[in-house]
């Protein structure tokens, strides 16, 4: 029933570019011998539900939490810079931004 | 690379163009979307941030309900279906100017849904369907710093205010718009300009194309004509005018019909509009990275407006345009074509101001289609960008009504009021433009043109009036235009009958 | 011994002036000194935060002023809760040194009621783990056997309160870190309602499972714990507005007397170790004693829980963790020999570098769930499976007002027995994930020692969204009759800790 399970290293190497982490060789090789089993444990729930089943995504239900639009105290910029890896002029230095604006 | 641009209107004669268009609104809400940070445009660098909107560790988003109430007053407006429930979902991808590297959007639960505006070109009426309205978060500004051009490749690193990040935004899509070929650009315009002026009328946000708070993508792919088969399309960002907006369309059908011609293929990517050159040029390369892994927000609660809310909001809608246009036209006793040039300029709104500060309907349209059009064209800008306020405009009418300048000198105030040098009142005295209607300067002025040109002087005494716009020219002359030719007629008539 | 009381005694003897939290505070960190060193529960001790707030509560006392009835008495926190000026590293290397410029809800309510903070509990990195092994910081020992690990996440909230560190922590339980780690470290723990305490400020693993929750040595002392952090708070927009259930009201009421209790078939069979089982039956038999009715009752569906567990979880994750970039905070480590590295690279060296091997095992396996053409079969077919275990739990509500397992399949195992085996170690948390995926309260109480290995066994008892109090009725109940049967806390029989030099 299910599809197969093959996660190839270069599917873990796919996603691991969009989750943005830059795994190693041996990772990566480590991650590809190790998924298949959790996935094909996890697959399972595919067989588990059918159509009709809506799915859950709030184990408790509340609907409408609204904030009245009302201004509160932000941080100061050197509260907000603190902790940052690096600044300049107010600013967050992050390192040169590739791609689009 | 060179691009081969086939002229718009050699394009169309063989292709098709196929638009969407993406219109994303910043509302005008005193805090963000999810936190409580306030909005204002302006402020020191991250001075409007806090463990929400920066994405500390363990911050939690709470859902601002003036933005919910606006964007449901902005769906009603479009004439959309207000969704019964619905949930945001978080498009995640990873970029430094966006802290929780997700944006909290809607996916396919937008909260306004299948509505349609009708717009006017030439005459024609234009049905634009909307295929949705939803709600999602500004993200925070980067600086490129060092590099040669100062542009973001090259730089060799970023500086990053959030005071931007989590601010509101309503992004409204259409469908596919398919409209006769040459009329495409000038409905793309006119979209965008009935969209801001609807949503301007709505009170919820500044909807200023120069300040950023009206943005719009320019979505847009070519068919061969006789074709069923969709191209390759482009997303035009950045187009920051209603002009740009029919520029950008063209050239994008220029650029498109030019590699389409020559067997090539166009590439689906972002692309960027340059104001100054009227040109695109390519931004990122869409690819299969463009996997945006959409699930439900599960920090925030379902949105469930009830029908009697939404009905409730219905009642706060202004007119709908359609009506309020037929309204001002019956109003102001304009003929159908004034009415066609007065939205088609985008002068609407600033007429309806005008004509509030006192002005006649006339008179203004005269200045905004006439003089404030042609200035416009020529410097490329909106007419509400020209640097003159309706209130302006109708002050200056009143002190021609008034007779302290006439049309002439009007136009050196308006001149000088968009040139920045002050009130109208303050450049009629910087640039001493009052006209003269003091009797003993006039009288003298009038006896010299009556002893220059005996003739005429003598026909008026025999009762032949019409002959005395020739004196009145030669007071004017004299007067370099300054004197109050009402008085100076009645002067004239004075003395000789 | 003051740091052998409840907390509640030592409320009452601050109350009346026996003792003052100043005193109070210095045993516990005494204690800390004298045998964290053996257990490594603590990533960081506060004892100058700690004794400043012991110095003020007494004060105000002195002055007759009125105060919280936990006031003074001290508290260990999970490291995953924001605390202004105390690091808050999760158990990461990313977020070492990180300190939170705001308090956490929670935290401010600890704060307000006077409870002295004696510093932050270890735990598996971003509570992903049941060991407590998978903290960049090193693992928390077991006080029974510090061959063998406390549990997890929440090892060192449960190893500091079982070692009596402290006689308050608290724990994030997202599928059982503060349930398991109870059982294995013979402690109290309890996981809440979803929504019925406040999430804001805690470091977010999944955010539709995680719920903060007490963890202390006896059910009346979870309780006064639980009222205190428990509430509205319109920070989190998943809070429950309602008020707490009568939790403490139920501890003291501790009567099973015509109570239906039901035995969930899917849990306690195959895979639970004998002595558990064991201890169970008997716990079961201790109620049906009290004048509990207790039945059977099958949730079929659970047999897909811990699949959908580990499909939600993940997912969820892997998005709440993008914010650890390295850009605005955490530690940021550009990658090897590259030149002038992007904001992109540096992004991705980071995350590399800054996160252990279970964190980036389960964002790969989220980001896998949650990819465009796996969605709907992955986390769509989870987040269905949710609703199917929610009608059996409804179902089985119906019949009987509290349920009952086996809260963890084993006693505390050797540190390293199941780090290579991911699978196993998932296999951790199969009774406790249930409640978690359907927003069930949960507690988890110990229930004596397995006779194979002479280690602390838990039961748990489940009950209905926002009747957290049925468990605490229960629970105490259970509670007093295995006491009056051991002569005492089953603490008491734990091996006393060698001090450290």
């Amino acid at each position: 029933m299910s599809e197969p399970l093959g996660i190839s290293r270069a599917d873990v190497a796919h996603l691991a570019g969009l989750a943005r982490i830059d795994l190693s060789d041996a990772e990566l090789d480590h991650l590809a011998t190790e998924l298949p089993s959790i996935l094909e444990y996890v697959a399972a729930v595919q067989q588990a539900v059918g159509d009709d089943v809506e799915a859950m995504s709030h184990p408790v239900p509340v609907n409408n939490v609204f904030r009245e639009d009302v201004v509160r105290p932000s941080l100061t910029q050197d509260e907000a810079l603190a902790m940052a890896p690096a600044s300049d002029q107010g600013r967050f230095g992050v390192p040169k931004i590739l791609g689009e604006e | 690379m060179t691009e081969t641009l086939v002229p718009f209107d050699e394009a169309i004669e063989r292709y098709d163009p196929v638009m969407g268009l993406e219109i994303h609104i910043e509302l005008n809400t005193a805090t963000k979307m999810f936190c409580g940070c306030p909005t204002e445009f302006g402020a020191e660098p991250n001075t409007q941030t806090c463990p929400v909107c920066l994405a500390l560790p363990g911050a939690l988003p709470v859902v601002n309900a003036k933005a919910v109430e606006s964007a449901i007053r902005m769906g009603l407006a479009l004439n959309c279906e207000i969704a019964e429930w619905c949930r945001f979902a978080r498009k995640n991808y990873f970029y430094p100017d966006m802290p929780k590297n997700f944006q909290t959007s809607q996916y396919d639960e937008p909260i306004a849904f299948d509505g349609f505006v009708e717009v006017e070109v030439d005459g024609e009426t234009y049905r634009i369907e909307i295929e949705r309205a939803h709600m999602e978060e500004d993200t925070g500004k980067s600086l490129h710093v060092g590099g040669s051009t100062g542009r973001i490749h090259g730089a060799d690193y970023s500086l990053v205010d959030y005071n931007r990040a989590g601010i509101p935004l309503i992004e409204i899509v259409t469908r596919t718009i398919e409209v006769p070929a040459d009329k495409a650009p000038a409905v793309a315009r006119a979209y965008v300009s009935y969209v801001r002026d609807l949503i301007g009328g709505l009170g919820v946000s500044d909807v200023r194309m120069d300040q950023g708070s009206l943005r719009a993508d320019v979505n847009l792919s070519l068919k061969p004509k006789g074709s069923d088969t969709l191209g390759t399309r482009s997303e035009t960002k950045n187009v920051n005018s209603f002009r740009s907006v029919e520029r950008a369309v063209r050239y994008e059908v220029s650029r498109h019909a030019g590699i389409l011609d020559e067997g090539g293929k166009v590439v689906q990517e972002t692309r960027h509009f340059h104001e100054d050159t009227g040109t695109t040029s390519s931004g990122r390369e869409k690819s299969d990275a463009d996997d945006y892994r959409y699930f439900p927000e599960p920090d925030l609660a379902p949105v469930s407006p009830s029908r009697e809310w939404v009905e409730e909001l219905r009642e706060t809608l202004p007119e709908p345009p359609a009506v309020r246009r037929a309204r001002l036209q019956a109003d102001w006793g304009f003929s159908d074509l004034d009415m066609r040039d007065t939205i088609g300029a985008g002068a609407l709104d600033l007429i309806v101001a005008t004509v509030e500060a006192g002005t006649t309907p006339q008179a203004a349209k005269k200045w905004w289609l006439g003089e404030m059009a042609r200035r416009a064209n020529e410097t490329g800008s909106d007419l509400d960008a020209l640097g003159i306020t309706p209130t302006q405009v109708a002050e200056i009418q009143a002190l021609i009504d008034s007779g302290r300048i006439n049309d002439k000198l009007a136009r050196s105030v308006f001149d000088g009021v968009i040139a920045g040098e002050g009130t109208p009142e303050e450049v009629i005295v910087g640039r001493s433009l009052e006209v003269v209607s003091d009797d003993g300067a006039l009288g003298a002025a009038v006896d010299r043109a009556i002893e220059g040109d005996p003739d005429a002087a003598q026909k008026i005494r025999d009762g032949n009036l019409g002959v005395a716009g020739a004196l009145i020219g030669a007071v004017m002359k004299e007067m370099r235009g300054q004197a109050d030719a009402g008085r100076v007629r009645e002067l004239i008539l004075e003395k000789l009958t | 011994m003051s740091t052998r009381l409840s907390a509640n005694e030592m409320a009452q003897a601050l109350a009346g002036r026996e003792l003052s939290s100043a005193e109070l505070t210095t045993s516990h960190l005494d204690r800390i000194a004298a045998v964290d060193g053996a257990l490594h529960a603590f990533l960081h001790v506060d004892a100058e935060g700690a004794l400043a707030t012991a110095a003020d509560i007494d004060a105000r006392r002195a002055k007759g002023e009125k105060l919280h009835a936990l006031a003074g008495v001290p508290i260990a926190v999970k490291d995953i809760v924001a605390t202004i000026g105390l690091p808050t590293t999760c158990g990461s290397a990313i977020l070492d040194g990180w300190i939170p410029p705001y308090d956490a809800t929670i935290t401010q309510r600890i704060k307000a009621a006077g409870l002295p903070i004696l510093g932050k509990t270890n735990m598996d990195e971003f509570a992903m783990g049941s060991s407590t092994e998978h903290s960049a910081y090193g693992p928390t020992f077991n006080p029974w056997d510090t061959t063998r690990s406390p549990g997890g996440s929440g090892g060192g909230s449960a190893a500091a309160v079982a070692a009596f560190e402290a006689p308050l922590a608290i724990g994030t339980d997202t599928g059982g870190s503060i349930r398991q780690p109870g059982a294995l470290t013979g402690t109290v723990g309890v996981k809440p309602t979803y929504g019925g305490v406040s999430r804001y400020g805690l470091v977010a693993l999944a955010s539709s499972l995680d719920q903060a929750g007490p963890v202390t040595r006896s059910v009346l002392d979870a309780a006064l714990l639980h009222e205190l952090i428990g509430g509205h708070d319109p920070c989190d927009s998943t809070s429950i507005d309602e008020a707490v259930p009568a939790v403490v009201a139920a501890a003291r009421k501790a009567d099973v007397k015509g109570l239906k209790v039901g035995i969930i078939t899917e849990l306690g069979g195959e895979g639970f170790q004998p002595g558990v089982r064991a201890r169970f039956d008997e716990a079961v038999a201790l109620l049906t004693g009290a004048g509990a009715e207790v039945v059977e009752v099958s949730l079929p569906s659970l047999e897909h829980a811990l699949a959908a567990y580990y499909l939600v979880m993940p997912s969820e994750a892997s998005s709440n963790l993008a914010r650890f970039d390295a850009m605005r905070y955490g530690v940021r480590v550009p990658p090897a020999g590259a030149d002038d590295p992007s904001a992109e690279q540096v992004m991705a060296s980071s995350r590399d570098a800054g996160f252990g091997d279970e964190v980036k095992r389960r964002i790969i396996l989220g980001t896998y769930a949650l990819s465009s053409g796996y969605y709907d079969a992955y986390y769509g077919s989870a987040q269905k499976v949710r609703t199917l275990i929610a009608s059996d739990f409804a179902a089985a509500f119906a019949k009987v007002d509290v349920l009952v397992s086996p809260t963890s399949p084993t006693t505390a195992f050797e540190l390293g027995a199941k780090l290579d085996d991911p699978l196993s170690m998932y296999l951790q948390d199969v009774a406790t994930i249930p409640a978690n995926l359907v927003g069930i309260p949960g507690l988890s109480l110990p229930i004596g020692l397995a006779d194979e290995d002479g280690l602390p066994v838990g039961l748990q008892f489940l009950a209905p969204q926002k009747a957290d109090d049925r468990l605490y009725n229960a629970g105490a109940a259970l509670e007093r009759l295995l006491e009056e049967k051991w002569g005492g806390q089953l603490l008491a029989q734990a091996p006393e800790l060698e001090a450290a030099r």
